[in-house]
């Protein structure tokens, strides 16, 4: 139990730190950051349930007002913005990208890979579709135009995530708790 | 750096957390179900004045506040004039803008440690889903700390990095950095268990 809160918390505070990594370029209006990195490293180390747990801790720190979002925003003030969509789907593509990590046994940096690839790009981009059609006012298809800008940036992002994974477990085996 | 609070003291610094954020639940809520560019500018200047009571530097600092939000705002503008729906985009905006000055407002009054209490509270029924309260608050608290904790280790591995090699970093330090959270984590969770476990 200890174990499982202290990984949680320190996941959710590694999420907030890789916001701060400045590296902020835009499209459509929304900053591309290492953040969504660190929440597809959630699931893909820690697993389906304590990865999502970590980044719904790290939504809690957004909700009492911490401004750890790139850019500098906290829960409420993101509420309003097309971005809402992303942040809450941000829970889910943790879960789905460890979920494809427990449940196949292909090599790790591959696995780690697939599931950021279906969790942080395809999962996500459904809840930030929503999310910019409602804020934005914008047709569906507009929004998915916009999408296409997030999608160079976040495939680096899978395969940086597949290749940070594989090394975390070469470098210590026995860390990934999604293959535990 | 993790603070967000304002430059003066308002009336609202004073009310209950709780009751804050019910408002602005509320007034977000009601703010996206109105149409009318002439009361959603009417709501705006009520934000307006809601700043002056701090007087004309908490107003100042508000707006500068928005400022992060020029290329949402760019991208609205450019799609509604495009699609010859100037009336409808200025609706857009102006929701975006009250809802988010309102939360800073809240924000800003409102101290950390209040609205941790608060959040915790919300979160009571999750117990019935084996998350106690007192588990989240333990949750929270850790990453709090260990956020600028983290920090300091990025910046060293970061400074390592330049004292061997000319060339950016990138992703290479990603994965130190993470391990680095692992091990701490192992760390606190041993200090956890010694002091008589989360409970």
């Amino acid at each position: 139990m200890e174990r499982n809160i202290a990984y949680i918390a320190l996941f959710a505070a590694l999420i907030a730190v890789l916001g701060f990594v400045p590296r902020i370029e835009l499209a459509a209006g929304v900053p591309i950051t290492a953040q969504s990195l660190g929440v597809m490293l959630c699931g893909t180390v820690l697993g389906a349930r304590r990865g999502a747990l970590a980044v719904l801790l790290f939504l809690a720190l957004l909700a009492v007002g911490l401004p750890l979002l790139s850019g500098g925003a906290n829960l409420w003030a993101v509420w309003g913005t097309p971005r809402i969509g992303f942040v809450i789907g941000f829970p889910f593509a943790a879960f789905v990208a460890g979920w494809v990590m427990e449940r196949t046994s292909l090599a790790v940096g591959v696995s780690a890979f697939a599931g950021a690839l279906i969790g942080g790009m395809a999962v996500l981009y459904a809840f930030g579709l929503v999310g910019m059609v409602w804020r934005m006012g914008i047709t569906p298809g507009q929004a998915l135009f916009n999408l296409g800008a997030f999608i160079p940036g976040d495939m680096v992002k899978a395969v940086i995530a597949g290749v940070v994974t594989a090394s975390l477990a070469r470098m210590r085996p026995g860390v990934l708790l999604s293959r535990a | 750096m993790l603070t967000l609070t304002s430059p003066v003291e308002t009336p609202f610094d004073r009310l209950p957390a709780g009751v804050k954020l019910a408002a602005l639940v509320v007034a977000t809520s009601a703010v996206f179900t109105i149409t009318s560019p002439w009361i959603l500018g009417g709501a705006a200047a009520v934000v307006v004045g809601l700043y002056l009571t701090g007087g004309p530097r908490l107003l100042a600092y508000g707006v500068r506040l928005l400022w992060p939000l020029w290329p949402f705002a760019a991208v609205i503008a450019a799609w509604h004039l495009w699609r010859g729906t100037p009336v409808f985009g200025l609706v857009v905006l102006l929701r975006m803008a009250v809802a988010v000055t309102v939360a800073n407002l809240v924000t800003m009054t409102t101290r950390l440690d209040e609205m941790i209490a608060v959040i915790t509270k919300m979160a009571t029924p999750l117990g019935y889903f084996g998350l106690p309260p007192r588990r989240l608050a333990l949750a929270l608290a850790l990453a709090i700390r260990f956020i600028p904790d983290l920090m300091q280790s990025a910046e060293r591995l970061t400074l390592a990095w330049r004292a061997r090699s000319a060339r950016r970093s990138g992703h290479r330090l990603l994965a130190p950095l993470t391990l680095a959270a692992i091990d701490t984590a192992d760390h606190v969770a041993e200090a956890l268990r010694a002091r008589g476990g989360a409970g």
